[in-house]
């Protein structure tokens, strides 16, 4: 680990520790999700256990945005981006540093959901449930690393806030499908997880691969 | 002389078009399990081949443009020129083949969508590039190219992953008819039509994809012009 890209992840998090806009907004905003889901379908019983994986990941995935959003509109702000970008450092740093302070901030927030998401859908898990504990950091991993990365590429257009969504759903589609399968067949223990996880593994691999070689491109796009 | 060319490639596209029309509504012979409802494969099939091979051009368009953009200015132009045309008539040929299927499907399988590993993935590239042209609209301003071309390379990136997902979840789309296993292939006669179709739509579809190349390049030349403008008042 680099000193620069252990610079950025202390200030990141120093920041959220102050102010914890990020993750208070998006637990606020994820339980409102799973609220909303669970009194437009009552769930309950083998119905509850089957759609449950979709919730939470669709939950984690919307609520995540504002976080993203912000990761990097707190950058433009007194033109902190343009400093970074002249900084004598190389910019993946600078990427990886938010991409795991967002990591640590969406699992905190899945972390804290857990149990109100057990009580509100009467789950109880019925495959291996350490499983979730590869299924969902490696699902979490992939949305952050690809929001990171499109937060970063939408941040200097107009209406950024919308645009973000826009170009990060379609491409973050195979992580999601992975990832409410994977969750969905620990939870009713019907079928083995293993392959949604060896593919969201593949998924993590490409694209952090594929954005740290092209953050540069991106920051210093003119 | 280039009008003269272009005149005549029109001509013959539309030529081809008509005789492909013939061959399909009224020569190909009709389908012994299906009954006439397949030939919207020969609409269906040439839009698919020509959005894929579009698709690919857009994706060659942006790595040329990221190669080129920093020392040969006009070479990155022209690639982005391919990338947006790419793009753009990628997605009408996709519309069509998005909505010729499910018509197909209803009857052919009783229901207009599944969630299958070619139709997922056909959905997805269309959704991939809908966005690439969204984020096209929305930046402004010169760095708009480079990020565009970053999106589709990413995009292009996708389809592999969307289309493995998918295979390994559910399949319901037929198995490859050409070069597939034994019993798969196609009565002489509709491969035939099928490949009179294919010329006609193929040669529809670079004619639009030429032209829409064209005005870009005109655009670009345009904006050129102005910048220069306002860089001597």
């Amino acid at each position: 680990m680099t000193s620069a890209l252990w610079t950025h992840l202390v200030k990141d998090l120093r920041i959220e520790w102050r102010s914890r806009e990020a993750v208070n907004s998006m637990l606020f905003f994820a339980l409102l999700v799973v609220v909303l889901f669970s009194l437009a379908f009552s769930p309950r019983g083998a119905f509850s256990q089957e759609i449950s994986g979709g919730v939470i990941c669709v939950a984690t995935l919307f609520a995540s945005m504002s976080a993203l959003n912000q990761a990097w509109a707190r950058e433009i702000r007194h033109q902190v981006l343009d400093a970074q970008r002249m900084a004598p450092t190389s910019g993946s740093d600078l990427f990886l540093a938010k991409v795991m302070a967002n990591f640590l901030f969406v699992s905190i927030v899945q972390l804290v959901l857990a149990p109100v998401f057990l009580v509100f859908y009467n789950l109880h898990i019925a495959g291996q449930a350490w499983q979730l504990l590869l299924v969902l950091p490696l699902g979490t991993w992939a949305l952050v690393a690809n929001g990171t990365f499109f937060a970063a590429l939408s941040i200097r257009s107009r209406n950024r806030e919308l645009l973000l969504p826009l170009i990060l759903f379609p491409i973050f589609m195979p992580a999601l499908l992975a990832m409410v399968l994977a969750t969905g067949s620990i939870l009713t223990g019907d079928s083995d997880p293993t392959l949604w996880i060896k593919l969201l593994a593949g998924y993590d691999i490409i694209f952090t691969t594929v954005s740290l070689l092209l953050f540069d491109v991106v920051l210093h796009a003119e | 002389m280039k009008k003269a060319a272009l005149g005549l490639y029109i001509a013959i596209t539309l030529a081809l078009l008509a005789w492909g029309f013939y061959q399909a509504i009224y020569v190909a012979p009709t389908d012994a399990m299906q009954g006439e409802i397949y030939r919207i494969i020969f609409y269906h099939v040439p839009s698919a081949s020509v959005a894929f091979l579009f698709f690919a051009i857009s994706l060659a368009g942006s790595i040329g443009f990221l190669a080129f953009r920093s020392n040969q200015a006009n070479r990155a132009q022209i690639a982005d020129a391919w990338a947006l045309a790419g793009a753009e008539v990628g997605v009408v040929f996709c519309t069509v083949v998005l909505i010729t299927g499910p018509i197909w499907g209803r009857r052919a399988w009783g229901i207009w969508w599944t969630w299958d590993a070619r139709l997922t993935t056909t959905l997805v590239l269309w959704l991939i590039y809908v966005s690439y042209l969204l984020l096209r609209r929305f930046v402004a301003g010169p760095q708009m190219q480079t990020l565009a071309a970053v999106l589709g390379i990413f995009g292009a990136l996708d389809v592999p992953i969307v289309y493995m997902s998918n295979r390994w979840w559910r399949t319901q789309h037929p198995a490859p008819v050409f070069g597939g296993s034994e019993g798969s292939g196609m009565a002489p006669a509709m491969a035939a039509v099928l490949g009179w179709n294919m010329l006609a739509w193929m040669a529809w579809g670079v004619l639009i994809l030429v032209l829409r190349y064209r005005v870009e390049r005109q655009h670009q030349q345009i904006a050129a012009k102005e910048a220069q403008e306002a860089l001597n008042a």
